[in-house]
């Protein structure tokens, strides 16, 4: 401990210590107290998937039936095409939604115009802070039979496409509006990568007669290729998350066979089926692949680039 | 950066204008349509023909919303959440945030909060099992279940705490010689210089909270206590089936079907105007944050 030759006499301070201490509980006293009746009695509530639950009975009265609720959801056919739907859609935005960003980042650093790369800015972030409720009437707009993008094919003398009511068109849908929506508030952290690689290189490979593709490719990628490795690391997780609140707003029983998720399957069967036991062992199982996917990706960030989530 | 002047690199900055402006137009024009839709004729929005600019120019859509009295309504109780969320959040979170900001050395229960917390926020009990709880405490169709289940935003805790860390010692050590308090101290010192840092996480406080439906669609039975987005939402929901089961154009041109998409439409422009009324500070806020907090740890 740091030699103290202050004023105060050493038992006050150590008395002051003692009373900090003591603070700094109290403090933290009342975050507790939320995370334990909101995060952690869930976690408790877990039981549940274990029981056949009524509500009437509670946690306490409801009776076990051990795995049965699992058992029923492994040889559900409905659970294999729901984790599919969710890890392909996930996977997609992730993807896509990554090489968008860092293509429009090294774009944008391109313009000079600060007019330009203002309003340009100023406008793609947008998206990013407006609800799915809002945008799922964008899509809608777009994308419905009537929609301006099947005018366009209409009066190119194709046929309309139902892309909301399509299994084949409704995920790249889903993929597609989440990359519109996210690509430009995501490119902000591959700017500042970019903003990190050094000037120099750039003017010794100019003298060097190196065109602008080159440098791209063999200074600003292989700068920013910490900062895009350490965030596709840390979306692994995410491949779990179908985004509710995009899927509920744009799907509808025709394209369940696609566009079904985790989460909206587990809202339909446990909560508005009142199926709460099963629906509780699906979140279950979800959870710990997300909790097993989420600490292998924190100690991979870890090994590889020598940064950490938590 | 691409130099020189010659036609090739002129061809280059060209084309990257073009790309660049051409996603900034993707982005606004989809947004700009439905602000057109919202000031346009019935009739014209049941043709679909409203492009960017209002076909007959129409006040009507938002006439009739300033009689929803439901509208309003399910207005405030978003605004009544997103006050005491943002208050109970900030409290929270720089409650929190200042003793783990301190090293294990100066506070030494330090790091099992931290891994509880951290727990907290890497595992949860899954929608129905809270959803059971909440029901339980009988908060189900109150304005408390919007606000208290975000009462602690774990994230936000982390990036003030990690803000909290990098304040130079010095400050606070000037302070305790004085003889000031921890709650002084974090008032008075620790506050005081994270303004930019807090405003971040106000914002996204805020955002979160008002762009939510989820919470409203599960906890809420009835209609009187929806907040905004919910409310939106379970109109929009009703014609969206409509157009995209792919059925009848002729369903489309039924009149009421045609004020509704007009009137949602109207409904959306007016639920996003708190959110543009802040937007200048969320783009210098949000922007910092996330550089900040993403790039440090």
């Amino acid at each position: 401990m740091a030699v103290n030759n202050q004023v105060a006499p050493a038992r006050d301070r150590k008395k002051d210590v003692k009373k900090a201490k003591l603070t700094y509980h109290a403090m933290l006293a009342p975050g507790m107290i939320f995370l334990l009746i909101f995060s952690f009695a869930p976690m408790f509530g877990i039981i549940m998937a274990f029981q056949d639950f009524v509500p009437a009975k509670g946690f306490f009265g409801s009776e076990f039936v051990g795995l049965e609720h699992f058992k029923y959801m492994f040889n559900l056919p409905d659970i294999g095409k729901v984790f599919r739907n969710t890890i392909v859609i996930a996977l997609g935005k992730i993807i896509f939604g990554s090489l968008l960003a860092i293509a429009f980042a090294i774009l944008l650093n391109e313009i000079r115009l600060k007019l330009v790369k203002k309003s340009v800015q100023t406008i793609v972030y947008l998206p990013h802070f407006l609800s799915w409720v809002v945008l799922a009437t964008v899509v809608v707009n777009l994308f419905s039979l009537d929609g301006t993008v099947n005018q366009i094919l209409h009066s190119f003398g194709l046929d309309r496409i139902n892309f909301l009511g399509s299994n084949t068109w409704f995920q790249p849908l889903l993929i597609g509006s989440d990359v519109w929506k996210e690509f430009g508030f995501n490119s902000v952290i591959y700017l500042a990568a970019i903003a990190s690689v050094d000037p120099g290189l750039h003017e010794a490979a100019s003298i060097d007669g190196a065109n602008w593709w080159k440098r791209v490719w063999h200074i600003t990628l292989p700068g920013m290729l910490p900062i895009i490795l350490l965030l596709a690391i840390l979306s692994l997780p995410n491949v779990l998350e179908g985004g509710f609140d995009q899927v509920y707003n744009l799907y509808s029983p025709i394209v369940y066979e696609t566009g079904d998720t985790i989460d909206t399957y587990v809202y339909r069967e446990g909560l508005v089926g009142r199926d709460y036991s099963f629906g509780a062992a699906v979140g279950l199982f979800r959870s710990v692949i997300g909790l097993i996917l989420i600490l292998s990706a924190n100690n991979a960030a870890k090994k590889f680039t020598e940064r950490k989530l938590f | 950066m691409i130099q020189g002047n010659s036609l090739s690199t002129k061809i280059g900055k060209f084309i990257i204008y073009f790309i660049v402006i051409s996603l900034g137009l993707v982005c606004l024009l989809p947004l700009w349509n439905i602000v057109a839709i919202s000031f346009s004729g019935g009739a014209a929005v049941a043709a679909n023909i409203v492009g960017l600019t209002p076909v007959n120019f129409s006040t009507k859509a938002y006439e009739m919303i300033m009689e929803d009295a439901q509208f309003w309504r399910s207005f405030f109780i978003s605004v009544q959440r997103v006050v005491l969320a943002l208050a109970i959040n900030l409290i929270l979170i720089v409650l929190m945030a200042y003793p783990l900001s301190k090293t294990k050395r100066e506070f030494k229960s330090r790091n099992i909060y931290m891994n509880i917390i951290i727990f907290a926020m890497l595992f949860s009990g899954g929608l129905i099992p809270t959803y059971i709880v909440i029901r339980n405490l009988n908060l189900l169709d109150t304005i408390w279940v919007l606000v208290l289940p975000g009462a602690v935003p774990i994230f936000s805790v982390i990036l003030i705490m990690n803000f909290f860390v990098g304040v130079p010692k010095s400050l606070e050590e000037a302070a305790v010689i004085d003889g000031a308090s921890p709650l002084q101290i974090l008032f008075k010192v620790y506050i005081p210089v994270s303004l930019p840092a807090l405003a971040t996480v106000a914002l996204f406080s805020i955002v979160g909270n008002w762009n939510d439906f989820m919470s409203g669609l599960i906890y809420m039975s009835q209609v009187s206590n929806y907040p905004i987005m919910t409310y939106i939402q379970s109109l929009t929901i009703d014609i969206a089936e409509l157009v995209r089961s792919g059925t009848s154009s002729d369903a489309l041109q039924n009149i009421a079907e045609v004020q509704n998409r007009n009137l949602n439409a109207a409904k959306i422009v007016i639920s996003t105007i708190p959110l543009l009324l802040i937007y200048p500070f969320l783009q210098k806020y949000f922007v910092t944050g996330i550089v900040v907090g993403s790039v440090k740890e």
